[in-house]
């Protein structure tokens, strides 16, 4: 009995503390990560963000964040956490917390959420993504001028829109400078797992591939290109997420960053001065969302100048990487000659273009 | 599809290499269950060890210096969980968690300088001619010292546990420690001898990952490693040999089902990742479903607490 009213005691004890949390004037901004923050890519790339949030509004804002936390029930509890001990602002940094995240904003209708790369939004629940896939065409073009074996491998995690985008803008940009070019994409069903996205990388190395491009959020894969390319064969890899840029200027080429500092600053922000509203956002390398990292000098000059181009171009909106004559991979027509994929189709895509062999899991 | 672009010898070759890491630290824990511990803390024991060798071979140079500070990190990590079970009576289970958590943490503290450098590399041993010979010149004769380490002590584990005293009394304080008591054994000095060289092998394992099968080091790089080896121990119902089997079945399915997705070959990748835990449960349904727990071969006393009373 003793212990049940201790127990009773403790718990409300600890909804007081909650409670005063709550109406301290800092505004308090949680962070769910899939992975570790020293992946060196994805998780890493986003704690960046919350620390340049720090740095802007240093006491004026309170954060938190949990890591490797499974997308599933596990990020609800996580969310719901984090909603308890007074967050104002949480940001759910990973697709597979679209559903979590809509759960739990459904019961904390005066907290605010950010989910990233997914397509679901409601009164407290924004979006946010990056066109990743722009910066997939610039490594496409790289990866289709640089092959010598024409066959390139792709280490891609979930069967999601936003990686098969990826896929397809890749291959795009490389079979329109080499013709020759050849798929092989291997779904390591993780996020995050070093040994696996490793074995991934080697099982690509050993069947022909000499260009390696990563969905995964590890630099592993990079590890593992670098130690294959000891005997003869050089292979080549772009950084993931982040810069990666240990691993430059062989076997890393160039890399896709994700730069989510100023969209955080400017949606805490929001939250603090009382302007924040649900929105879905899509940037690009226009509004510095998406990044090219530096190409190395293992890019011949020609090369590295049309990449540059391509770039410039997209970032202009004179070019998009899905911009027709298009196939779908079983032949239909899905963009007549200029015609420019729409946005919806874009977050939505569920298909390989033509000439991408083998299925997508479901 | 082109099975073709498959090599049978780097497909075995690195279904080895995919193999060492979980059978390592599974050989290590099956010791420690032997003796009537259960240890849950394999995987923090790995990353630790993961980094530890890491950084040693990082600063000196040396991958061989690596894997005995990665053994040496293990076992000290180990005897945390030795201290306050065999000492402190503390509960087996929580405590293994809370060593995984610890371990977790701690590597990640100690990797904080190492992220994005590349170690010494450990080749693969020459053995002149015999390398040279076609298919067993790479699968046999082709590794690095740490695979064919990881195969001698499996041979000498089993031989340890079946076949030498010192095993038989290893087994009999896991079987019952109040008998191996009342006979005069030093229940707790071998267990805490049992639980030490666990944490070293699992050590050993976690090194293998960041010098070899990766190499580097990541934070969290382990990603479930540990709770595979701990789910072999179970199926290969705490014998040796069959730890080996589980451990490249494991490897094999692993790098299998990724050597036929580059290939081209449309399969249910869902499924072939889940086998190896889905054989798991089978073997375990089987092999309860034959009597109690003593016909799997758990030791009887496993993760009972031992005071001697008298």
């Amino acid at each position: 009995m003793l212990r049940r009213t201790l127990l009773g005691a403790a718990a409300t004890a600890l909804v007081m503390t909650t409670g005063a949390f709550a109406q301290d004037d800092k505004t308090k901004v949680g962070f769910v990560y899939v992975g570790p923050v020293g992946d060196g890519g994805w998780t890493y790339e986003h704690e960046q963000g919350r620390l340049a949030v720090v740095e802007e509004y240093g006491d004026q804002v309170e954060t938190v964040f949990q890591e490797s936390v499974p997308e599933g029930a596990d990020a609800e509890r996580v969310m719901t956490q984090m909603a308890l001990s007074g967050a104002d602002l949480i940001f759910t940094t990973s697709f597979g917390y679209m559903d979590p995240t809509m759960n739990v904003a459904e019961k904390f209708p005066d907290v605010k959420f950010e989910h990233a790369t997914g397509y679901k939004t409601a009164e407290n629940v924004a979006n946010y993504s990056a066109r990743f896939y722009e910066g997939r065409a610039v490594q496409g073009y790289i990866a289709g001028n640089m092959t010598e074996t024409n066959k390139i491998g792709y280490i891609a995690s979930f069967p999601i829109p936003e990686v098969i985008r990826g896929i397809n803008a890749a291959y795009l940009a490389a079979k329109k400078v080499n013709p020759e070019v050849e798929f092989n994409i291997v779904w390591a069903f993780t996020w995050f797992d070093p040994a696996k996205e490793a074995d991934a990388a080697k099982a690509l190395i050993e069947q022909g591939a000499d260009v390696i491009l990563q969905h995964t959020d590890s630099t592993a894969p990079q590890a593992a290109a670098a130690e294959a390319s000891t005997d003869g064969t050089q292979i080549i890899t772009f950084g993931q997420a982040s810069d990666m840029s240990e691993y430059a200027p062989l076997p890393r080429v160039s890399s896709i960053i994700d730069n989510w500092a100023p969209y955080y600053i400017e949606r805490v922000g929001a939250v603090m001065d009382g302007t924040w509203e649900s929105q879905s956002v899509w940037h690009g390398i226009a509004e510095g969302m998406v990044g090219i990292g530096e190409i190395s000098d293992a890019v011949p000059e020609d090369v590295k100048a049309g990449a540059l181009e391509i770039r410039d171009a997209i970032a202009a909106g004179e070019m998009h990487p899905f911009t027709g004559p298009i196939n779908r991979q079983d032949g239909s027509v899905w963009l007549e000659e200029g015609e420019t994929a729409d946005d919806g189709t874009l977050l939505g895509m569920d298909f390989y273009v033509e000439g991408l062999t083998g299925e997508i899991p479901n | 599809m082109d099975l073709s672009a498959i090599s049978p010898t780097l497909l075995v070759a690195s279904l080895m290499v995919a193999a060492t890491p979980i059978l390592l630290a599974a050989l290590g824990e099956l010791v420690v269950e032997k003796s009537g511990v259960l240890n849950l803390g394999v995987e923090g024991m790995m990353i630790t060890g993961a980094i530890c060798g890491f950084a040693v071979a990082v600063e000196t140079g040396n991958p061989v210096v690596g894997f005995f500070a990665a053994a040496l990190g293990g076992a000290l990590l180990s005897m945390i969980f030795g201290v306050l079970t065999q000492f402190f009576l503390s509960n087996q289970v929580a405590t293994g968690l809370a060593l995984t958590l610890f371990g977790l943490g701690l590597s990640s503290l100690l990797g904080q300088g190492y992220v994005g450098i590349k170690p010494p590399s450990t080749p693969r041993l020459n053995l002149g001619p015999l390398s040279d010979l076609p298919f067993v010149g790479r699968v046999v004769f082709g590794h690095d010292w740490v695979v064919y380490l990881s195969l001698i002590l499996c041979v000498a584990i089993w031989y340890f546990l079946r076949r030498t005293r010192a095993g038989l009394k290893l087994r009999a304080v896991g079987e019952s420690h109040d008998a191996a008591h009342a006979m005069g054994l030093k229940v707790r000095a071998i267990r805490l001898a049992a639980i030490a060289f666990g944490g070293a092998m699992a050590g050993l394992g976690g090194a293998y990952l960041s010098l070899v099968r990766v190499p580097q080091w990541t934070e969290g790089m382990t990603a479930g490693a540990g709770w595979i080896a701990l789910a072999i121990v179970v199926f290969a119902s705490w014998r040796a040999g069959r730890v080996l089997v589980g451990a490249y079945l494991f490897g094999g399915v692993t790098v299998l089902q990724l050597n036929l997705q580059a290939a081209g070959v449309a399969l249910p990748v869902e499924y072939l990742s889940m086998s190896p835990y889905l054989i798991t449960i089978a073997v375990l349904v089987v092999m309860s479903a034959r009597g109690t727990r003593r016909s799997l071969g758990a030791p009887a006393d496993l993760g009972k607490q031992f005071h001697a009373v008298h």
